[in-house]
């Protein structure tokens, strides 16, 4: 990997200055250390810091390394978690102000209310992101870790494992929501020796970095969810499947699976039982279709990562062809917190038949880019504006993308619906694994349509035609529209030919690939006529008859 | 009795195929292992070229066929060398709505490159993600290990310039 982000390098101890310190803690500042804000210098923030911080003789001060903040935009974060004051935008020459803050925090300080965007959130999943050392699995311990994984190995049967997880009414957060308890049943009922759990972190959609984030800033909550899983199915190996382009990720993972081995939280007779349990990571090279679990699987064994029909499901015959559990990041990492707080806790929240909460990615034309957790139901406005603080420049909202190319985009009359599975299909979107792409009057809906189907034609794994010749013509003809030389019969073929790809297609890459051109077709079929008819391109994206224009 | 099966051996003395080779090893040579050791030929060379490709599949009793199959059917793996320095444009969603694109015609207008390709000094390779995942820097590039963000093709151009 040679071209890996500074974030890559190896991890450098963490500065604690608790060595030094004999007394009480007074103040922590917490830096945030997830890919976004390393790659604005926040490991020399968190280094100047602790410098600065003994430089002052503070000796009751404590600079810690922690996950993902949320805020992603306003990196490098610092936060002092007494008083609730957040820094954004630290360089390492402007740590003073923060020294003077840590200076001045007393004991009677309580947390301030920082604001909607993290005020409105409920954390589930997410709920150590910023709080702990992703590397310091004494952390984790400490904020009530592995408390669910040793109940269940000593107080509960797999069989009640699964029925907690059936009750909570949690699905599968990687998009299509099917019901977790569900499927552990199924795994757990299907004839085999040898059974596997696969953590899908191949978080293939532009614009979506939940996963990336929960397993750089809590890797061990996604190994005590799985340890959970596959103590319910009876499963003895497990897998991790992350994608080569997290090499932070997947340097965090390596680590938190060593210290979990030696704590004897992972392996062989975990937490003094006889359950055993390890895990492996496998690393993914750049294939979309990957994420696909029938594909997945193919990648994890060493092969071209092609879909094969289904069934057999992966449950009934999956890695070398044993029943096998695959469950996205996020779901895994809810799991703990779900046994940990029960299942009707979990199912208290929510509306309708989606339960408990959603890790969204806010990106594109918003003010607060970063990462959020929400409770399902939920209104997309309220997501938009208020926790994302709306659109930049003041400039007017046109529409949003979820569930990354086999989404689509909702347009402003539909802000207020509530986010639900159902809902967005409803709507014609699709859940996703949760990125949220916000477009200002600056985009073109006809180029986004074309811009994902550029990236489904390229990421088509090619097996099976209607996919891999569809999705070529279907770019083509949006090309032809966005180039100005297209008629309506064009636009025509392009309705019938999304209906055969959706249709026809052998896995989710091929059914999904049409879906934004339903969804930019139904919502704004008249910019789609205003490149046709008049020749133009209502947001000035589309280079159409220019030419004066194409050169400036 | 001569063994059924001998291991082959590196295709040269390089220290580099110890890495290789210790990384099939502990997946027990089993095919399974053919991504992972395509992945550390490819840390350990930069790209994987026919050699390497040879290697690993004999080594996993894995055929030629399939190896190369692999081998193309990833994006991340390379089978041409690249140039002294790489340059990752993320293309991702939130980085194409915010100018990813003027910055692949910028460079492509002004060293005359395409993704995957490389300047005809070889010092400048074009690559590009899928998705960083860094969309709060969106359009985000990666010069050489490092990343930038909220770049414009103007900077980014004269980076490379520079090099």
């Amino acid at each position: 990997m040679s071209e890996q982000p500074a974030a890559a390098r190896p991890i450098r101890r963490r500065v604690i200055t608790e060595e030094v310190n004999e007394g009480p803690v007074r103040a922590r500042a917490f830096v945030c250390e997830a890919a976004s804000c390393m790659s604005s210098q926040a490991h020399d923030v968190m280094l100047r810091l602790g410098e600065a911080t003994a430089d002052a003789g503070l000796t009751d001060v404590v600079v810690k390394r922690v996950g993902c903040l949320g805020l992603c935009v306003a990196g490098p974060l610092v936060e002092i978690p007494e008083t609730g004051q957040l820094f954004s935008g630290v360089t390492p020459d402007g740590v003073g102000d923060i020294v003077e803050a840590l200076k001045a925090v007393k004991e009677t300080d309580e947390r301030q209310p920082q604001g909607p965007f993290f005020e409105k959130q409920l954390r589930v999943a997410t709920e150590n992101m910023g709080r702990v050392d992703p590397e310091s699995l004494e952390d984790y311990i400490e904020r009530g870790g592995y408390e669910a994984l040793r109940t269940v190995l000593s107080d509960m049967t797999s069989t009640e494992v699964r029925e907690v997880i059936t009750q909570s009414g949690l699905r599968g957060r990687g998009g299509a929501g099917y019901p977790t308890g569900l499927k552990w049943t199924t795994v757990a009922k299907a004839e085999g020796k040898q059974k596997y759990v696969i953590c899908n972190a191949d978080e293939g959609d532009p614009g979506a970095f939940m996963d990336r984030s929960v397993l750089e800033s809590d890797p061990f909550r996604v190994l005590e969810g799985m340890a959970i899983a596959a103590f319910a199915v009876h499963a003895t190996e497990g897998y991790i499947y992350c994608r080569a382009e997290y090499p932070l990720a997947v340097a965090r993972l390596r680590s938190a699976i060593r210290a979990a081995q030696r704590a004897g939280l992972l392996g062989s007779n975990i937490a003094d039982t006889s359950f055993t349990f390890d895990v492996q990571i496998r690393l993914g090279a750049g294939a979309f279709v990957c994420g696909e679990e029938t594909a997945l699987i193919q990648s994890v064994e060493g092969k071209r990562g092609t879909p094969r029909p289904r069934p057999p499901y992966p449950a009934v015959s999956g890695l070398f062809g044993c029943p096998t559990l695959i469950n996205n990041v996020e779901s895994f990492a809810s799991v703990p917190t779900i046994l940990r707080k029960g299942a009707d806790w979990y199912s208290s929240i929510g509306i309708g038949k989606s339960r408990g909460t959603k890790v969204f990615a806010l990106a594109g034309r918003i003010v607060n880019t970063g990462l959020v957790e929400v409770p399902m139901g939920m209104t997309l406005r309220e997501i938009i504006f208020d926790i994302g603080g709306g659109i930049p420049n003041g400039r007017p909202f046109k529409a949003v993308q979820t569930g990354g190319p086999s989404g689509g985009c909702i347009p402003a009359e539909h802000l207020d619906t509530p986010v639900s599975y159902e809902t967005l299909i409803e709507l014609g979107s699709f859940m996703g694994s949760g990125g949220m792409i916000v477009m200002d009057d600056t985009s073109c809906m006809v180029d986004v349509a074309r811009y994902f189907m550029d990236f489904c034609r390229d990421e088509s794994c090619g097996k099976c035609v209607p996919c891999r010749v569809g999705t070529t013509q279907l770019w083509m003809l949006l090309d032809k529209i966005c180039s100005g030389q297209a008629d309506m019969v064009d636009l025509a073929q392009l309705e019938r030919l999304a209906g055969v790809v959706r249709r026809m297609s052998l896995c989710g890459l091929g059914q999904g690939a049409p879906n934004p051109i339903f969804s930019t077709l139904r919502y704004f079929r008249d910019e789609y006529l205003a490149h046709i008819v008049d020749k133009r391109c209502p947001a000035g994206v589309c280079e159409i008859e220019q030419p004066a224009e194409v050169m400036a | 009795m001569p063994a059924l099966y001998t291991k082959p051996a590196p295709p040269s003395d390089d220290k580099r195929w110890k890495i290789v080779e210790t990384r099939m090893r502990r997946m027990g040579d089993r095919p399974a292992a053919l991504i992972e050791a395509l992945h550390a030929a490819q840390e350990a060379f930069g790209f994987l070229d026919e050699p390497a490709l040879h290697y690993v599949g004999d080594t996993l009793g894995v055929p030629h066929s399939r190896v190369y199959g692999v081998a193309t059917f990833y994006s991340f793996f390379t089978l041409k060398p690249q140039g002294e320095h790489t340059c990752v444009v993320c293309t991702g969603t939130a980085c194409y709505i915010n100018g990813a694109k003027d910055i692949m015609v910028g460079l492509e207008k002004r060293f005359g490159l395409k993704p995957k390709q490389t300047t005809g000094d070889g010092k400048v390779s074009l690559l590009t993600a899928r998705c960083l995942g860094a969309c709060s820097l969106a359009p985000a590039v990666v010069v050489d290990g490092e990343a930038r963000g909220k770049v414009s093709a103007g900077d980014l151009i004269a980076q490379l310039e520079a090099m």
